[in-house]
């Protein structure tokens, strides 16, 4: 690790100053990726900004149809809360699939979603649930957010300050994970809306998407044999050592089956 | 007698089933919980980390890049340059202060009777880089973070050589060494070959196959460490080192690297957190760092990070193998033929070249009369770190292709696979049984462990849940390996005369204190075995006296008089035989003293449960009685020494032949290719058992490695030489969740050469597991062959009829 400074702001307008007035700022938020990125000395900030207290990063509140959940929130308060679980049981069950112990103690909502990492878990429930996102500037439609692999429509210093989540009639989240890191290689979360199904995926494309013809499938007729006949390209799709595009492609079909089985 | 903690302790224990067979609470046989954990677990260990001494600085090590590389410069102006680096050393300074080359243990002969080719492997280099992660030049600095801001400092010019990586063409490709061609330290046979080869084409039947057994990197839970300390004023060296044997560890560096003789220099190996074969090796980075000390008359540590490790420490298994076995019509083996190609990394390392070969082909007859075994092996260099062993070392590699073409056999042949094992099987009353390579078994049964495992997996019932399985369009399968292994290295002059540089007997000490309590002293060393508690069983069981007053000493050249240290489940068997030997001597001696003291011939004192009586009276001394007066002789035999301190060297007779039967039983999903195991038997005769509580542990962890290497662990490398499986994203090992309840079971049959009749249990889950979980494997998918790790993607392929993608 290089030398850096550290901040600790108070309220979303000085995290964004400092930032603005720094030379390499990050913001620093769970540290669960960020840290280890910057220990291997992949990533080298000069500055950090520690959104750990910051007013108005957390909570979880409830609006009429939403789930508002604040960017700091870890993803063990989402995992065990009662209230989440009752309103998107798929969205607690998906937040205690990330990781471990240690990193669902750590990790947060906001940096799991701004990291856009391509093998993360929220990407499919933002995608799959159409949330949006609430930043210090705007509100952002999931379904554009995000961009590329580790790339989303966040502006330079803007920060996600809460995720609201539309509760669905019903949705589950179907996850293979890696066997090593036990990301997701393949994750899928469809769910039903009174406008029709939606189902995003993660793992499986360099980031989180909408599969569109799986929808459709769906929202004809919403039971798992309608995904027979659906083809699911794997063009620019993810390659690795553990799993090739088409076996992602494969699997996204497979998870996608098994997600509708258990919603009917 | 015993403590009234150590009872409840086997009382808790016997209520999982576990039960002390003597009346010693704490003695052999007991479940005694393992003394060391409270520390361990309570963060109270003292690994070499830990330690810190006055004025220590740190080292880091600027490491190649490339696989292969000439080193044409090594500029450290601006390293040194760099704030707080205090020095920076390089192969060429240690070469101008005479600093050798690490040697390899053991002269393998090539078939043609001339010595193996063991190229120099200076601990930094000289000119020349062979394997990515090769340390160049070690840093010193005030601060860890200075150090390695140093070591971004030093400029290495490097030029790219081809790399040579894939096994199965090392040999047809450019010399990595100059002067060993074809890149094969050796070829070297052993068994019959005219007389395998006319058996086999006078078969009835011949199965052939082909395996791979995969490059396996472990990860024990702490990293290699090191601590150099240099005492000016003595000129003693002290180095604390995470190491299985640090008596080797000093022999080696003394004798061979010309670090220091051999009474300046104390190697001590604190609490070490595991090993599975990695720490038994001489490296780089702890002699330089010992030898950086003197340098710079500072103490320096260095601690590997996870990253090092997975570069750095020595490799286990990598070989492909094509083997054919014969059977006549009636269902016998008459022949065996195995020919591998061993991956022995870029240098060879201690132990590297017995590994593929003494302590492999040795043992391809298994648990079968095969009467026809002929083994070739060409131990191969590639541009990739040193392969040496780990957990098995060899064994689980000759178990893999016994135990998968014997099952492919009975396939083939639409046999029961146990019972083509059965008959086959060496009988109870063949033994001691000569095999064809060089083996001579002492004792055992083979057929109790495999009724016994067969019994316990329900095989019978088998089918049926096969057919519950299909129903949900899941594959199951199920698999059996009846291995063996030679354990208790061993006998000296067999292994000094297959060329070991070693002797390999061990060293015990038995103390007893003047008040009674005893210190025992072992050249073996405990890196999570916990011989501090199964020793001290023994050793309070010999004597008679309490568990707690027994210490168990271990891990310091400085204390303890000679030892080999740990590896081959050589540790009760060698170790806890030396301490028998000199407990008699305790018993012995004492039985003078209480003789002289209570007025009777030596001949007429008996002893037992801690108390010498003389027979026919009602006269006895407890032998904290006797130990006093041995220590305060008043009353003391003329011609005797006083105290009662005793030693004693073992030195085996024969390895030790534990053998068991594992099976696994495996479900596929049919839509994702994920294999489960979903049953796990394991039924194994270590001898006697001093502790099940740990053998059943050291069960449970053997097999855990086994089903990783199965189904999730590879050690894979580019083509340029990166190794793309460098960390614990991508290095899969095996979690709690990836495995079954493990049933364990044991039969016992009890060596025959050693006093307690110990065969050695450490490795058997590793040995044994892979072989039956692969034959689980592809008897759910109906193939002959699946390369492990039987990844999900890969089975996947299979199930498509596709063939496997190819991963790097
Ligand atoms: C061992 C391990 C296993 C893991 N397994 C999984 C898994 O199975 N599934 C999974 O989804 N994830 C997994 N993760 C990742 C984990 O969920 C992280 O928590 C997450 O990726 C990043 O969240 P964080 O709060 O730690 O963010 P940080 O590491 O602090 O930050 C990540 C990035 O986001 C930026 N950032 C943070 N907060 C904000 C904000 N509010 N606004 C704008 N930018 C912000 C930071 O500047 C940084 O660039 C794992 C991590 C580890 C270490």
């Amino acid at each position: 690790m290089y030398r850096f400074k550290h901040h600790r702001p108070t309220t979303i307008d000085e995290a964004q100053s400092i930032f603005a007035a720094c030379d390499d700022p990050s913001y620093l938020s769970g540290g669960m990726t960020l840290i280890p990125t910057m220990k291997q000395r992949l990533a080298s900030p000069t500055d950090l900004i520690d959104l750990s207290q910051v007013e108005g990063l957390t909570g979880i509140t409830f609006h009429s149809g939403l789930v508002r959940i604040g960017a700091f929130t870890r993803h063990a308060v989402v995992a065990n809360s009662a209230e989440v679980a009752k309103a998107i049981p798929a969205l607690a069950y998906l937040a205690a699939q990330i990781g471990d112990n240690q990193v669902r103690n750590r990790g947060t909502l906001g940096g799991s979603v701004a990291n856009s990492d391509p093998a993360a878990d929220y990407p499919a429930a933002v995608v799959g649930l159409g949330a949006t996102i609430v930043t210090s500037q705007r509100q952002i439609a999931g379904d554009t957010f995000f961009q590329d692999l580790f790339e989303t429509a966040l502006e330079p210093g803007e920060l996600i300050t809460a995720i609201e989540f539309p509760i669905p009639e019903k949705a589950v989240y179907r996850k293979f994970p890696n066997p090593a890191s036990r990301y997701a290689v393949a994750g899928v979360m469809v769910a039903r809306f009174p406008r029709g199904v939606r189902v995003g995926v993660t793992g499986a494309g360099p980031c989180a998407f909408r599969a569109t013809a799986l929808e459709n499938a769906l929202n004809q007729s919403f039971n798992p044999d309608a995904l027979n006949a659906v083809e699911i390209p794997d063009a620019g799709f993810n390659s690795d050592l553990h799993a090739s595009a088409e076996y992602r492609a494969h699997l996204v079909k497979v998870l996608a089956k098994r997600a509708v089985q258990a919603l009917c | 007698m015993s403590t009234s903690v150590a009872s409840s302790e086997s009382a808790s224990t016997s209520s999982s089933g576990l039960k002390p067979s003597g009346l010693n609470p704490s003695g052999i046989g007991a479940s005694v919980l393992r003394r060391e954990d409270a520390r361990f677990i309570t963060g109270n260990g003292r690994y070499t980390d830990d330690i810190r001494v006055e004025g220590q600085v740190y080292a880091v090590f600027v490491r190649s890049p490339y696989a292969h590389a000439k080193v044409t410069r090594v500029d450290i102006g601006d390293a040194l340059a760099t704030p707080r680096v205090i020095a920076v050393l390089t192969g060429a300074d240690m070469q101008a202060d005479g600093i050798g080359g690490l040697p390899c243990g053991w002269m393998v002969k090539q078939k043609d009777g001339t010595d193996m080719r063991s190229p120099n492997h200076p601990p930094l280099v000289v000119d020349k880089v062979n394997y990515a992660g090769e340390p160049v030049a070690i840093v010193i600095a005030e601060t860890v973070e200075a150090a390695r801001q140093g070591a971004d400092a030093v400029a290495v010019d490097y030029d790219e050589l081809q790399a040579i990586i894939d096994l199965g063409t090392a040999t047809d490709s450019s010399e990595i060494h100059p002067g060993i061609s074809n890149n094969l330290a050796y070829e070297w046979e052993l068994g019959d070959r005219a007389a395998t080869d006319a058996a086999l084409a006078s078969a009835a039947h011949v199965t052939r196959l082909d395996l791979t057994n995969n490059r396996l990197i472990p990860n024990a839970i702490e990293p290699r460490a090191a601590l150099g300390v240099f005492d000016a004023t003595t000129g003693e060296h002290t180095l604390y080192t995470t190491s299985q044997n640090p008596h080797l560890e000093r022999l080696v560096l003394s004798a061979f690297v010309n670090i220091a003789p051999e009474h300046k220099l104390r190697v001590i190996a604190p609490d070490v957190g595991g090993g599975f074969g990695s720490k038994i090796f001489i490296y780089s980075e702890e002699t330089a760092v010992i030898w950086a000390a003197r340098r710079v008359r500072r103490p320096v540590k260095w601690t590997a990070d996870r990253s090092e490790s997975f570069l750095a420490d020595a490799h286990g298994r990598d070989h492909l193998t094509h083997a054919e076995l014969g059977i006549d019509a009636s269902g016998n083996f008459v022949a065996l033929k195995v020919h591998t190609v061993a991956n022995l990394g870029a240098y060879l390392s201690t132990f590297g070249s017995s590994v593929p070969t003494y302590l492999y082909g040795t043992l391809l007859a298994g648990q079968y009369r095969t009467p026809n075994i002929h083994v070739e092996v060409q131990g191969v260099f590639t541009n990739t770190a040193p392969v040496d062993a780990y957990r098995g070392a060899g064994r689980p590699e000759a178990t893999y292709v016994v135990e998968r073409i014997v099952e492919n056999a009975a396939r083939e042949l639409q046999q029961d696979p146990a019972e083509l094992r059965r008959r086959n099987m060496i009988q109870p009353d063949q033994f001691p049984y000569q095999t064809p390579v060089a083996l001579v078994y002492d004792v055992g049964d083979y057929e109790k462990s495999l009724d016994k495992a067969l019994g316990l997996i329900d095989y019978d019932g088998f089918s049926a849940r096969r057919k519950i399985s299909e129903a949900k369009g899941h594959h199951r399968g199920i698999g059996l390996a009846c291995y063996i292994e030679a354990c208790g290295l061993a006998p000296s002059k067999l292994a000094i005369a297959l060329g070991a540089g070693v002797g390999l007997y061990e060293s015990g000490e038995v103390r007893m204190n003047p008040t009674g309590s005893v210190t025992v002293f072992t050249g073996s060393h405990s890196h999570g075995q916990g011989h501090e508690t199964t020793f001290a069983q023994v050793v309070s069981d010999k004597l008679g006296v309490p568990f707690d007053a027994v210490e168990v000493v271990h891990g310091d050249t400085g204390r303890v008089e000679f030892g080999l240290g740990t590896y081959g489940s050589r540790s009760l068997a060698v170790g806890g035989s030396a301490l028998i030997r000199a407990s008699e001597k305790i018993i012995n001696k004492g039985r003078k003293i209480a003789a002289h003291l209570m007025e009777g011939a030596e001949e007429a004192v008996d002893f037992s449960g801690g108390r010498f009586s003389l027979r026919d009276s009602n006269r006895s001394l407890s032998i904290q009685e006797v130990a006093f007066a041995a220590y305060v002789p008043g009353n003391y035999p003329d011609d005797l020494e006083p105290g009662l301190s005793e030693k004693a060297f073992y030195d085996p007779q024969n390895f030790t032949y534990p053998a068991g039967t594992h099976i696994a039983e495996v479900e596929i999903d049919g839509e994702t290719g994920v294999v489960s195991v979903v049953n796990f038997v394991a039924v194994d005769d270590f001898g006697r058992i001093i502790n099940p509580l740990i053998v059943h542990g050291q069960v449970h962890g053997g097999v855990a490695q086994g089903i990783g290497q199965a189904l999730l662990e590879i050690g894979l490398y580019d083509s340029n030489g990166q190794l793309l499986t460098g960390s614990m994203m991508d290095y899969c090992l095996p979690r709690a969740d990836d495995l079954p309840d493990f049933v364990v079971g044991t039969t016992v049959t009890h060596c025959t050469h050693n006093p307690l009749g110990v065969k050695g249990c450490g490795e058997a889950g590793a040995i044994g597991s892979p072989a039956a979980v692969m034959n689980a494997v592809t008897d759910a998918l109906g193939v002959d062959e699946v390369s492990m790790p039987a990844t999900p993607e890969k089975v996947w392929r299979i199930l498509q009829g596709r063939s496997p993608r190819r991963m790097a």
